[in-house]
């Protein structure tokens, strides 16, 4: 279990948070990793801060314990960085990467954070240009591979295609493919 | 052939439900059980079973309509967790008592109050002395794998009991993992066709269900032969896990041993816990530590030689417990391994932990720290204390 990944997805009630942890999980079965993925048990509301978590590792994982410190903190809503403590156990060398038109060095200075690696892209943006919905998920998910190279971009995006297949439009999926592509190139990392 | 799929531990055991396609399903929702019937409400509306799914009005209904059913000669399945369990509590010994083989999924959650809605097993211990057989599972991989063994076990004519099936609220509930499925004609296969024993509505050996008794009836006798039968399932669990191992390539047994041949120090648990102490276990070995884990899945009945002769060899084990007996000697699975162990030979010291009430967590840190007390006795050849507490804040 050395090579145990631990992710928290930090959002807001609607923005696709566990959506996106539950993405990871079923992305990373593909290539046939082995994965936990939970949301934050607890009443879900519209608009309220929520957590979800994702484990990915080559190995079985047989640890049922929370997550406490993660390696990489994913961040769906910038407003969230001045009422959730975002950095709370990341580990040292830990990946934070944030939904903002900032660039790292802005984040940095605006939300006085030390260390780790800063990771920006303008997620928002980019799904209501590709998707035409605000909703950040499948771009944030570009931008964490691209930070952190857990799984292959290629075979993110061939998931995407065949599980979101039976329940959305062509135009919804290419959408969300290309939402997870251009946040692969665009993220800015520090 | 299997599938690899991902799935959380709720949706598992509702897909196990759709492969092993009962008669009848009556259930009633309740945080965290809910997805299963949810999903399992899918599969019926979607002709993808052929299941009679009977809504009802609480959980006391739901198991009335179970025992109905079952009684009438049908294949029952059913779920509920915490509170809903409580309700069923006067049902659930008439479900035994007739002998009826239901299955149940008990999705652990505590009892208020306060309200809370996380783990603990303090609802199915409750449910300790009604005749169900009581299955605990680690994973959504077992507690897929037990769904299926359940039916053959509670259904077995040496046992004809019902049984439950315990998995953690939320833990694994509404996690997802990764487990591999059977093919549905694989479990079709195994689960066979119900031949019930009895059936109350068959007119040409009409029976009654459920008489009064009579002021000096059998009452104590038929009580003596419900208990001959729990302790008779005990070689049946074993037999089914194995061949269930033999067509899936995962066996089962009424125990599990990890690392415990040459430990020192020993915990015994239950459920989800159990995976957590295993790389704790690892950690320790690697440490030069002689750590092992006594997983309990059945606890009824409760196998108290496979229990001995798994811990004959320790110095010290603590028991940990996620759940509270007020006023008692700790809590339940450390009364019983304690009670087990006072007849061997080394009467061996033991301890016990409460922890993860209400769905605290419990990190592999607390339960290094249970091995640490563990082998100070060891080192001091004395128990400072008998009952302790993992992750209470104080």
């Amino acid at each position: 279990m050395e090579d145990l990944t631990e992710i928290r997805w930090h959002g807001r009630g609607g923005q696709g948070a566990v959506t996106a942890a539950k993405l990871v999980a079923e992305a990373a079965l593909k290539q046939d990793k082995y994965f936990q993925a939970s949301p934050e048990y607890g009443p879900e509301r519209m608009g309220a801060p929520i957590q979800a978590f994702t484990r990915i590792c080559p190995e079985p994982i047989l640890i049922h314990c929370a997550v406490t410190n993660p390696d990489i903190v994913v961040v769906l809503d910038p407003t969230l960085l001045s009422v959730v403590d975002v950095t709370d156990g990341l580990v040292e060398n830990g990946a934070l990467v944030i939904n903002t038109d900032m660039s790292p060095a802005e984040v940095r200075q605006a939300n006085n954070i030390e260390g780790y690696q800063i990771v920006t892209v303008d997620a928002s943006k980019i799904a209501v240009e590709s998707i035409g919905r605000a909703i950040p998920n499948t771009p944030m998910l570009g931008a964490v591979l691209k930070a952190t190279g857990i799984m292959d971009l290629e075979k993110v995006a061939e998931h995407i295609r065949s599980s979101f297949g039976k329940k959305f439009s062509p135009e919804i999926i290419e959408g969300n493919v290309e939402a997870l592509n251009r946040a692969y190139q665009e993220a800015r990392s520090e | 052939m299997s599938k690899t799929v991902a799935l959380t531990g709720n949706l598992a055991c509702a897909h196990a439900m759709r492969q092993i396609n009962p008669d009848v399903v009556a259930a009633y929702p309740i945080t965290p059980q809910t997805t299963i019937v949810e999903e399992f409400s899918t599969f019926v509306a979607n002709g993808q079973v052929d299941t009679e799914y009977v809504t009802v009005e609480s959980e006391h209904s739901a198991m009335s309509a179970c025992v109905g059913a079952s009684a009438a000669g049908s294949r029952v399945i059913t779920a509920t967790s915490s509170q809903g369990l409580a309700l069923m509590w006067e049902i659930l010994y008439i479900a035994s008592a007739l002998r009826l083989p239901i299955v149940m999924h008990n999705v652990n959650r505590t009892l208020a109050g306060p309200i809370n809605i996380h783990c603990d097993h303090q609802d199915s211990m409750g449910a300790r002395d009604s005749g169900w057989i009581q299955i605990h599972c680690e994973n959504a991989q077992e507690a897929y794998d037990t769904t299926i063994q359940a039916i053959r076990i509670a259904e077995d004519n040496r046992v004809r009991l019902p049984v439950l099936v315990c998995l953690d609220g939320f833990i694994i509930s509404h996690a997802i993992d990764r487990l591999d499925m059977l093919d549905d004609p694989e479990v079709k296969k195994f689960v066979g066709e119900f031949e019930p024993a009895i059936s109350m509505l068959d007119p040409e050996e009409p029976i009654t269900v459920g008489p009064f008794d009579g002021l000096h009836g059998q009452f104590f006798e038929f009580r003596r032969a419900q208990e001959l039968a729990t302790l008779g399932s005990l070689p049946v669990i074993e037999e089914i896990g194995k061949e269930y191992g033999a067509v899936s390539g995962r066996p089962y047994g009424l125990i599990e041993e990890y690392k415990l041949d040459d430990a020192e120090i020993a915990i015994v648990v239950l459920g989800s816990t159990a995976g957590t102490t295993r790389v704790v276990v690892d950690s320790l070995r690697a440490d030069g530590v002689k750590a092992g884990l006594l997983k309990i899945r059945s606890f009824r009945p409760f196998p108290i030689k496979q229990i001995t002769d798994a811990l004959s060899g320790v110095k010290a084990v603590a028991v940990l417990d996620r759940s509270l007996s007020p006023g008692a000697i700790g809590a339940p699975v450390f009364q019983e391994v304690r009670s087990a162990l006072y007849d061997s030979e080394s009467r061996v010291p033991i301890i016990n932990f409460i922890y993860g009430l209400g769905g605290r967590d419990v990190s592999m840190g607390l339960i290094k720290e249970a091995y640490t007390v563990l082998s100070d006795i060891v080192k001091d050849g004395q128990v400072k204390q008998t009952i302790n507490y993992l992750g209470l804040r104080e």
